[in-house]
């Protein structure tokens, strides 16, 4: 294998490690809940984006033909992050918030945390 | 140089492990549980990325593919099972 190309795939390794370590750690260290979720952010876009790079750089080395499907990873794994963060947020507001300590939502109804949905709300 | 470098990000990420760990067990809260979860199923894709560089076969991309569409399911149906009290309504 190239030297370069060896030098490319330990950098991305490394780095993509130690994002990994600090994605767990700062859900260890941070205090509230809210906060926690910020940290594995790091861990989902850079670290695995870290090893998926080296992987891809690696097969192309390897066997000089371009492989794709590691972006197919990343790009689940970007779609999904935001819908997993709003679902964590909700759960924690519904558990922990009262509806009152919550500015109004601008629309008719509450918000779809607390109320239930409106009669014939829903459109079909 | 390939090999230390892969020993040190598996070493990374099974510290991560532990720590997700520790936070599952320590959670305060369900949200924090279902974070730390989300959390392994993101470190242990890492994993089997890593080990399938480790080996030198594409064989583990799909099962890490895999494990991403399971976990995302699995967390959105932990939430919705404490915001609503039922997964599928």
């Amino acid at each position: 294998m190239h030297p370069a190309a060896e030098i490319v795939i330990a950098i991305a390794l490394v780095i993509s490690g130690v994002f990994g370590f600090v994605g767990s750690y700062g859900l260890i260290k941070l205090k509230d809940t809210v906060q926690r979720l910020h940290a594995p952010t790091k861990a989902t876009t850079l670290g695995v984006g870290g090893v998926l790079i080296a992987s891809m750089v690696y097969f192309v080395a390897d066997t000089e033909q371009i492989s794709i499907h590691e972006l197919l990873i990343t790009l689940f794994l970007f779609l999904t992050a935001p819908i997993t963060a709003n679902f964590i947020a909700k759960t924690y507001m519904a558990r922990n918030l009262e509806d009152d300590e919550l500015p109004r939502s601008v629309g008719k109804f509450g918000w779809s945390v607390y109320d239930a949905p409106p009669d014939g709300g829903m459109e079909r | 140089m390939i090999e230390y470098a892969l020993i040190f990000c598996a070493l990374c990420y099974g510290a991560a492990l532990l720590l997700d760990l520790w936070r599952i067990a320590a959670g305060p809260d369900a949200a924090d549980r279902i974070l730390a979860l989300d959390t392994m199923v993101i470190n242990v894709i890492a994993l089997l990325v890593l080990y399938g560089i480790w080996r030198g076969t594409a064989v583990y991309f799909e099962a890490a593919m895999l494990i991403a569409m399971v976990g995302f399911v699995s967390t959105v149906a932990y939430c919705r099972y404490q915001l609503r009290g039922d997964i599928i309504e």
